[in-house]
């Protein structure tokens, strides 16, 4: 070989790095910038005004936000627990079926490949106070008489958000667990049972360890795509009733887009990249760790 | 009772319990879309009907013939729309794929210095939220005049589905055993021949189920095309559902018909590529 050379996977991941420079990062250098700045969509010539951490000072002085932040948290620890348990449950039941197993997969991925407008869409059919699926059953059972406001009423609503929310991102972490737990060697589970465990201790010790890095990938790759909540609330009750469901990223649209404060709604954007990627590295490092317990290689 | 028998007692209970958690399971994962699909079908009397109608009493495919025939009632022009998701889809897909692919056979075939860092890197960007990264995408596309264009849906499309294909693809190169590829090297085939006449072969399905996964995530993407577009030359499907809420009367039939035709192309790829996207998402994760 002679003369410089790049290296071969720079080269390779070099397409890669400028599509992802130019839609991904610069834009969001340019919207760290005017988030210092008090630019309205109306009014061009602020974009070079520069404010500080004004923007900053007044969302952290700002309860409606910190609702929104809290509310946003709340939603993703609950959907992201419970999808976690139902998927193992889930995988575990589809596991020990004996026969229909190709057919039962392939019913589990079903919500997976649901665009989350049209969960949001199917639910808000499904809650909708008077003509829904839930009241009409409901009031045909006679379990009760009136037509819950399922949309209408603050607490309810964001139950019926998270139900959509779990509805649409369990299968995830049931199809990766359900892929770990064919892939595990049936051995160890017959010499645990040889040697006394009860199916509990079982489980604990034997198949959750070995199942263990898949939940991790199954929570990454959900993790790299929390935002999705924000198409599901959209259209479900947009953040109403009275910003009763608000949450961190309709916050963000409606300040930008209805109100046109562009440099304010940069600002909180900025905490909702933050919180994503809390997520996400979060769950990658304990992924790396998962993986190096059980001596894969990376 | 002698133990054999009530522990035969005991089994045939679990097996029972585990059927009816199957089933409820299975209801409650297939209940949602099938209720969709046959509100579509029927009149919308009967879908308002109160005390409600459970078993429906004729069935017609007026939603569907409405939507199609051009202009329908609620003047959502579902054609355009269903062109504008096609085009941008494929288009970004392709894109995608073909610089995924170069990316994860980087990640798959050479060692180098930070790789898990720039893994790591790769994936953040995915993680912004597509509402953040639709504030200054707004801004610049409307000074560069590439708003309301599929031009400009694509590029944004392409960034996002490139850090999700590179994991992808990497993980269905590393299925291919390195071994074959040095054997054709050594057989005189160049680098560049072993990779598209040994490996690609070997990977080309899971490289079509990652294609298709990245159509998907273009076909049902919403955050950053309501904002990105504005009219018919250029909108897609997902924002197109949202202008039937946008109106007085909420045309429920109408929009449940919208949302088959959404989610039928959605389904049949789906079922397609399930086998290989499990492998190569998981592939890494155990020695095998």
């Amino acid at each position: 070989m002679k003369g410089f050379k790049p290296s071969a996977p720079f080269l390779l991941l070099l397409p890669a790095f400028i599509v992802l420079a130019a839609v991904v990062v610069v834009p969001l250098l340019l919207s760290l910038y005017s988030s210092f700045t008090p630019f309205r969509l109306t009014k061009p010539e602020t974009f070079f005004v520069f404010v500080g951490l004004r923007n900053y000072l007044s969302i952290l002085a700002n309860t409606d936000f910190w609702w929104a932040f809290g509310r946003t948290v709340l939603l993703l620890t609950i959907a992201l627990n419970l999808e976690m348990l139902l998927g193992l449950g889930l995988a575990m039941l589809v596991e020990k079926a004996t026969r229909g197993q190709r057919i039962l997969r392939t019913l589990m991925m079903f919500p997976m490949m649901f665009s989350p407008i049209l969960v949001g869409f199917q639910f808000k059919f499904m809650f909708n106070d008077n003509i829904g699926l839930v009241n009409n059953a409901l009031q045909s059972l006679g379990i009760t008489q009136d037509a819950i406001p399922w949309l209408i009423e603050g607490h309810l609503a964001f139950i019926a958000i998270s139900i959509a929310e779990i509805w649409s991102s369990t299968a995830i972490f049931a199809i990766l667990i359900l892929a770990g737990l064919l892939a595990m060697p049936k051995e160890p589970i017959e010499a645990a049972r040889v040697d006394g465990c009860t199916p509990w201790q079982t489980f604990r010790y034997v198949t959750w360890p070995f199942v263990m890095p898949f939940a991790y990938i199954a929570m990454t790759i959900r993790s790299l795509d929390v935002a999705r909540a924000y198409d599901i609330v959209k259209i479900m009750t947009d953040g109403g009733p009275a910003g009763r469901t608000e949450l961190l990223w309709t916050l963000v649209a409606r300040t930008a887009y209805s109100d046109g404060r562009m440099g304010m709604a940069n600002a909180m954007a900025y905490f909702s990249i933050l919180l994503s990627i809390a997520f996400t590295v979060y769950f990658f490092n304990k992924l790396a760790a998962a993986r190096t317990q059980i001596g894969a290689e990376w | 009772m002698d133990e054999n028998s009530s522990a035969r007692l005991k089994r045939r209970l679990l097996g029972i319990v585990h059927r009816i958690g199957l089933f409820l399971a299975m209801l409650t994962i297939c209940l949602p879309g099938l209720w969709i699909v046959l509100s579509s079908l029927r009149p919308t009397v009967e879908i308002m009907a109160k005390p409600p109608v459970w078993i429906p009493q004729e069935i017609s495919f007026d939603a569907y013939v409405a939507m199609f025939s051009g202009i329908g009632k609620g003047g959502i022009p579902v054609i355009e729309y269903f062109r504008n998701s096609l085009i941008i889809s494929v288009t970004s897909t392709i894109i995608a794929v073909a610089i995924g692919m170069a990316g994860g056979y980087a990640f798959a075939r050479y060692r180098f210095r930070g790789k898990s860092s720039v893994f790591l890197g790769l994936m953040l960007t995915r993680t912004v939220p597509g509402i953040a990264l639709s504030l200054p995408l707004f801004f610049l596309y409307v000074r560069l005049g590439i708003i309301d264009t599929h031009f400009g849906l694509i590029l944004a499309y392409v960034a996002l589905n490139v850090p999700f294909t590179i994991w992808l693809i990497d993980g269905f190169f590393r299925q291919v055993p390195k071994d074959l590829a040095e054997a054709a090297q050594i057989d005189g085939c160049t680098r560049w021949q072993a990779f598209w006449q040994v490996e690609f072969p070997l990977a080309g399905p899971g490289i079509a189920s990652a294609a298709i996964f990245a159509f998907l995530t273009c076909w049902n993407e919403f955050a950053l095309a309501s904002q990105l577009t504005r009219s018919v030359s250029a909108k897609t499907l997902p924002v197109g559902l949202l202008d039937y809420t946008a109106e007085f009367t909420i045309d429920w039939r109408g929009m449940c018909a919208l949302a088959v035709v959404m989610i039928i192309p959605a389904l049949t790829l789906t079922y397609i590529v399930q086998k290989h996207l499990v492998g190569g998402l998981t592939s890494g994760a155990v020695k095998g």
